[in-house]
């Protein structure tokens, strides 16, 4: 009788549920992290965050705005150079990181325009262009000495154990807060309008998407998010080579965590951060044959798991963690169905 | 200022040659393949191998590269471009800048650091120079790149409108299920396709290989100026794929009289502008009529 009240549609689910209470419950435990933990782990983890930080950024350009860019190094390494160039103006270290970050979402702005012209490879290969400018623009700068290099002196100023904890807390806050930003912004209006312009640009647009200023939004959200992650990848090494930050490799690290783990799906970047970082503390000594092994598993994925582990657990199963989406449960109206004939 | 302005047109034929296989392979597959660079530098490698241990010159080399080329440009499209372009128009980046990642860094596992170049095994041809009316010199080299490129650029053009592949691969780009329904085989079509593309390819490594020197990870920047070229002259035309390549390189000639970075900064920078022009210039031109 009331065949048409026999599904519904779900967002959150018990296992989602538990799910978010468990990151949350991760993400307070990881503050007690500097009291409990020794100085190479510390290290270590913050170097973890940056990554899940660069996974999360470029799955939200590409995973879910359609915008594949093998040029993201052009905002880390901006985000680097510019927390040098402010310190060294006197402002204090932590500070210039986080204005570092705002300055190169501002420079994203302007560059939006005439990148977000290009369509997929163009994409993709004109942002390594602005990498390859904004690398040599940077070298022109007295105060890098060219691809000798120069450190942030001024974080010297703070005793080891301080500047350490200090690193590790900005580097979870950043995550926690670029991961908790995007969970709500995939969530929004602005997140279904994401994902109709990533699966049809022309049909979106017909339905009164506003295509391009939507995925301005997110070029400029994952611009700020990886110069984040390039101003904590400083803090971390302390010098600055430019060759090092604009390299194309970071490029082939995001490709591989994102597309291992699951593009496209919110779970799956964290989930192929996570791996990356295991397999680069066991493999990375490895140093060219490391970097074939990425390449060519990058490659595999994308010819036989386009959708990353994370895609396939999905498909599979259903599960849903941390949802960014919505779905049709027809359960019973298919049972009920199948009882009657 | 005449001599550099020469040399700057000469130099855009190089450009135009490394970027033919990129705008052919876009126009007809549309795809833009990461590991172009990186497979111009792999036959510049190869060459400098038959050179170097068995004693054959880099031309008679081509005999043996250019077909090794189209065998890979075959399996390439077979294997890779075909089965990732199934998945979505992102995946064959992917799955091409991985590639570019494996080639980049086997030849660096094989070759190491040091720089390599064709040009001791090219004779005199690396400094032989013709003298034009006014005292100018120009390489001898650099001409015979500028002409292969005008010819395969020309071959090109003329493959696609009179022979019966061209037909064939213009109408897969079209629309590969309708021309499958004319008894064409989309993927053979797509694979000689691919093969052409990558014997261009071949073609310029070689002229890298002989006229400057290149190392395991010069493959990026060689795909970068492609491409800068390819877009500057607008993607998938011809002869815009020449003036393409000797605007980016009168640019970076330009530059490099600034600066010594300034050759790269100089060719970056005219293709952002050319992107910006494309974009505002029609608008300012829209709002002239309107005015």
């Amino acid at each position: 009788m009331n065949a048409g009240l026999d599904f519904r549609v779900e967002r959150w689910t018990l296992a989602s549920r538990s799910a978010v209470a468990g990151v949350v419950a991760i993400a307070l435990a990881l503050i007690a992290g500097p009291f409990v933990l020794g100085p190479g782990a510390m290290d270590r983890l913050t170097i973890l965050f940056v990554y899940v930080i660069l996974a999360a950024m470029w799955n939200a350009l590409a995973g879910y705005a359609g915008l594949v860019s093998v040029g993201q190094q052009v905002f880390l390494g901006l985000g680097a150079y510019f927390t040098i160039r402010l310190a060294d103006w006197g402002l204090n270290p932590f500070v210039s990181m986080v204005a570092a970050a705002a300055i190169v979402g501002i420079i994203a702005v302007p560059l939006s325009f005439p990148m977000l012209r290009l369509k997929n490879g163009e994409f993709a290969i004109g942002m390594w262009v602005l990498a390859e400018l904004a690398h040599l623009l940077v070298n022109l700068d007295q105060l890098v000495k060219g691809e000798t290099g120069t450190s942030l002196i001024s974080l010297n100023a703070f005793d080891a154990p301080l500047r350490r904890a200090t690193i590790y807390w900005l580097a979870l806050a950043a995550m926690v807060a670029l991961l908790g930003a995007l969970f709500v912004l995939l969530r929004s209006r602005v997140g279904a309008a994401i994902q109709a312009i990533r699966d049809n640009e022309e049909a979106a647009a017909s339905v009164g998407v506003r295509v391009l200023t939507t995925k301005r939004m997110i070029f400029v959200f994952a611009a700020f998010g990886a110069a984040m992650a390039g101003a904590l990848w400083l803090a971390t090494a302390l010098t600055f080579q430019p060759k090092a930050y604009f390299s194309v490799n970071w490029t082939a690290y995001m490709i591989f965590m994102v597309l291992v783990g699951g593009i496209g799906t919110f779970e799956g970047a964290i989930l192929g951060a996570v791996l990356f970082f295991l397999i680069e503390t066991w493999f990375g000594a490895a140093g060219v044959w490391y970097l074939i092994g990425l390449g060519a598993t990058a490659l595999l994925f994308a010819l036989v798991l386009p959708k990353g582990i994370w895609g396939a657990i999905e498909s599979r199963t259903g599960l849903r963690l941390l949802p960014v989406g919505y779905r049709l449960d027809i359960r019973s109206l298919l049972t009920k169905k199948n009882g009657t004939t | 200022m005449i001599n550099s302005l020469i040399q700057g047109i000469l130099l855009g034929g190089y450009y135009a040659l490394i970027a033919s296989g990129l705008s052919f392979m876009f126009s007809v597959m549309r795809i833009i393949n990461l590991a172009h660079g990186s497979l111009a530098v792999l036959a510049g490698y190869l060459l400098f191998v038959l050179a170097q241990r068995f004693g054959i010159s880099p031309f008679y080399g081509l005999l043996i590269v250019l077909p090794v080329m189209a065998a890979i440009g075959f399996l390439l499209q077979r294997f890779v471009l075909d089965r990732s372009l199934r998945a979505g128009p992102l995946v064959p980046i992917l799955a091409t800048f991985g590639l570019a990642i494996v080639v980049d860094n086997l030849l660096f596992q094989q070759f190491g650091a040091d720089t390599r170049s064709l040009a001791p095994y090219i004779g005199t041809l690396s400094y032989d120079s013709f003298e034009l009316p006014g005292g100018i010199y120009v390489g001898a080299l650099a001409v015979y790149i500028f002409v292969t490129a005008v010819v395969v650029l020309g071959g090109l053009q003329l493959l696609l409108s009179f022979t019966a592949i061209g037909r064939a691969i213009r109408a897969t780009a079209e629309d590969p299920e309708t021309a499958g329904l004319v008894g064409i085989d989309s993927r053979l079509v797509n694979a000689v396709a691919a093969a052409i593309a990558l014997v261009t390819v071949g073609l310029a490594g070689a002229a890298l290989g002989m006229r400057a020197t290149f190392d395991a990870y010069a493959g990026g920047t060689q795909l970068l100026f492609a491409f800068e070229a390819a877009v500057i002259g607008g993607a998938g035309s011809v002869w815009g794929t020449l003036i393409g390549g000797i605007v980016l390189a009168l640019a970076q000639s330009f530059g490099a009289q600034i600066s010594p970075l300034g050759f790269l900064i100089a060719g970056h920078a005219v293709f952002l502008i050319v992107l910006f022009a494309r974009i505002f210039l029609p608008r300012l031109i829209l709002m002239r009529r309107r005015a």
